[in-house]
Formats: C-alpha cells, structure tokens, sequence
C-alpha cells in the first residue's frame, strides 16, 4: 500500500443528535486496507448509529465521509459495491433455509458461488435446508458470518457480530478476519468482547 | 506490494438482483400458502355474504356486482400490504436491500411483482367465478378481468409507496391506507366503468384504456417513489 494512497473509509467531526440529544459529537477516525478497527462504548454510547451512519444508513447530523477519498454520498454506488454490512439484526428471512438465505443475498451482492463451503466453514454443514427460524440465535448469527467468507466487499462494517456466538464460534470469526485483513480488506466492528488478533485499533464512544 | 484492486468487481446483474427478490418472495410465499391465500378467502367469503345481505334478486345483485368486485379485490389487495417492507424491515433484510449495489427501484419493482403474483392475480382469475355468484352477465366479464389484472397491479404498486412511506410505524398502521385510498380512487371508477360500458352493449375498451395508462404512470414513477420512500424510513 502506498503511503500516499487515501484511506478505505475515512470520517471526522461526526457528530448525532436526535430528540435534542447529543449521541456523540466529532467522532473521527480512517481504515486503510489490512485495518481492523474495534468500536468500544458503553450500552447506549451510540456503538450501532456510528455503524449505521458509516454504513450510510444514518445520515449525520453533521460530520463527512469519504470512501477511497470520494465525499459520500456522491461516492456511494462505487461504495456499495465493496461494502459488507452486518447489523444488530442479522437480515436473514426466517422461513428459508441457509442455504437459501445465502441464495437470495448472492442475487443482489457480488459473491463467490461457495455456499455450502461457507456454510460448512462456519460449522453448519447439517443445518443447510433448516428454516432458519428454528436455529438458535447463535447459528443465525452464524449463517450471516458465512456471508462474509463469500463477499468480494473490501470493507467490512460489522455491528456485534460475535453476540450469541459461541467459543468455537469465535474462533472461526477471527480466522474470518484474519484472510480478510491478509488480502487487504478493512474491518469496522463493534464488540465488547475482545478479539485474537494483532493490531486492533480502538474507538471509545464516551457519552457527551 | 499489493495492487489496491486485484480483481474487477462481478457485480449480478439487473436481472440477477431482481429473479434473486422475486425468487426469495415467491418461496417465502409458498412457505406460508395458508397466510397467503387469506386475500382470497376474504374475497371469496364476502362475495359469498353479499347476496344473502342484500337478497337474492339477480338484477339488483347485477347492478351491484361490479363495484362489489372491485371494492373487494381493492381491500384483498390493501389488507395484504401491510407486509409488503415491514417484515424486511424487522428481521433486517431491508437494510440489505438498501445497501444493495443493485437499483433500489429495481429490487423494490421485484418485491411488488411477487407481491401481485401471490394476491393480485389469483384474484383476478377467481374474479369470473365470484362474479358469477353475483350474477353478473357474461357481457361483463371479459372487461371485469382485463381490468383487475391491471387495477390490481396498480394497487400494489401504490401499496408499495405507502408501505414505503410508514414503514417505521409500526404494523397495523392507519395512515398508510389513509394515503394510499385517494390514489385508488381514479383506478376503482374506471375499472367499474369499463364494465357497467359493456353491460349496457357499449364499448367499455376507453376507460379501461385509461385504466391502463394509469397503470403504466404508476408502473413508472411508484418504484422509484417508494425507493426514495424507504432510504428515508431506514433513516428514522
């Protein structure tokens, strides 16, 4: 990587109000390709708003972001297209099965065609054709991380991804991470666990 | 040193985004047929009521079939919308759909086919049959179809905007067929028009032309309307 290159993501004087309260202000931070950046905070410091505005769900109240030093969201198409977002919420339909979760999700998202690789990789080799409203909140949360081993998306942007996650589970997350960071991809992620992995950077959201 | 890039994106399709919806929508109504049918059972079971309400006199039952079609397709149709985003908006699919790289307009047009595939069509094939109970000549009934297939092809297409407009408040909304009401307004008076035409032996084909012209404005501007509508709603 060049040391003059822009950074993937990059956003300063963030800043979200909502009913007349101040959630946080002047939030600042930039990964390059290889980053991987840890968002801290209390419960209600606002961890899931600062994903949802990088992820340009939210729009700030004030505050910029740049992607591959395009101001968004002008730069938001080519964004997109290398973005993997992951919410609180794992946005998979529970009438269909894994397998047909990560079906629907490759049509609209450019995915290599694996997904009964990934399935598998993620420890659910059994459960391909189980509607995925009776799997427990572990494996669904599982199913959305088989996602991430089939995205092309250079940055990931990861809200809780290891809530209700088991020790093996973890595991299999961090070696997720690790190839990504390997082949020079960027990770966003909120957890108040910490991580195995050398180099994490961290960002506290303190309440203002 | 490694190129920033190394690989072209293969991004799917236009066509791949919208077969992948229709697909998921589609399975996901097959999964819940019995949830599915409920437009039609509400259709079929009020056609049923009528006659015994209103008695069973076939030229006043005649005089009525048409709006009462109409209406009732018109309620089938709305009381099924309801789920049209909410459901994607609770279990987090609709996030998904709105970081899509894909046109939003386009997932949102896939979204409203499936939709009219599972509630507007098997109401407009049952629409002879249930007409038939209301004793509707068969003069009537070529131009009672022609116009359901589009008229209830416009209605999810409004749905969709109104569902897209209320689809952070919650289910059981009242404003959502309070905004939407208005619109179905024109597509009801000419699609009854195009029948009562026929009946007398005219030629019901100009409304029923104008009934199609709404449907091809509303197929133009509601996707995007309703896209615009839900990057707001995710907002909230």
């Amino acid at each position: 990587m060049l040391p003059s290159s822009p950074p993937l993501l990059a956003f300063c004087a963030l800043s979200f109000e909502r009913n007349d309260r101040l959630l946080f202000e002047r939030v600042e931070g930039a990964v390059h390709g290889g980053d991987i950046l840890q968002v801290v905070g209390a419960n209600g410091a606002g961890k899931t708003t600062l994903l949802r505005i990088l992820a340009t769900l939210l729009t700030p109240t004030q505050g910029e972001l740049r992607w591959c030093g395009g101001l968004l969201p002008r730069a938001r198409a080519s964004y997109l297209a290398e973005l993997a977002f992951l919410g609180h919420v794992p946005g998979l339909k529970p009438g269909l099965s894994p397998r047909e979760n990560l079906r629907w999700l490759a049509g609209l998202f450019a995915q290599r065609d694996a997904i009964e690789e990934a399935l598998a990789a993620v420890g659910l080799a059994k459960w391909f054709d189980t509607p995925c409203a009776q799997l427990s909140a572990g494996m669904q949360r599982r199913v959305a991380l088989a996602r991430l081993a089939l995205t092309r998306a250079r940055l990931w942007i990861l809200d809780e991804p290891l809530t209700a996650i088991d020790r093996a589970g973890v595991a299999v997350v961090e070696q997720l991470f690790r190839s990504h960071l390997q082949s020079g991809g960027a990770i966003i992620f909120s957890s108040h666990q910490a991580v195995d992995l050398p180099g994490v950077k961290y960002l506290a959201l303190t309440e203002s | 040193m490694r190129s920033p890039n190394p690989e072209p994106e293969a991004l799917p399709s236009l066509a791949t985004g919208f077969a992948a919806l229709l697909r998921r929508d589609l399975l996901l109504a097959w999964r819940r047929r019995g949830e599915a049918a409920n437009p039609l059972w509400f259709f079929a079971m009020i056609t049923a009521l009528v006659p015994l309400a209103v008695g069973p006199e076939p030229a006043l039952l005649a005089r009525l079939a048409p709006g009462m079609v109409w209406i009732l397709a018109l309620l089938g149709t709305m009381l099924a919308a309801d789920s049209l985003f909410r459901e994607d908006y609770v279990d987090g699919a609709l996030e998904q759909l709105v970081l899509s790289p894909q046109p939003l307009w386009v997932l949102v047009l896939a979204r409203v086919t499936a939709h009219w595939l599972v509630t507007g069509v098997p109401i407009t094939l049952a629409s002879p049959l249930l007409a038939g109970w209301l004793a509707l000549p068969a003069g009537g009934v070529p131009m009672l179809v022609a116009g359901l297939a589009l008229g209830t092809l416009t209605f999810c297409l409004f749905a969709a905007v109104g569902g897209a407009l209320t689809v952070a408040l919650g289910a059981g909304n009242v404003l959502r067929p309070l905004l939407v009401l208005p619109l179905y307004v024109p597509v009801l008076i000419f699609g009854t028009a195009a029948v009562a035409r026929a009946l007398e032996g005219g030629d019901g084909s100009a409304p029923l032309a104008l009934l199609g012209a709404i449907t091809a404005v509303t197929l133009a501007i509601a996707p995007v309307a309703a896209a615009a509508a839900l990057r707001v709603g995710i907002d909230g």
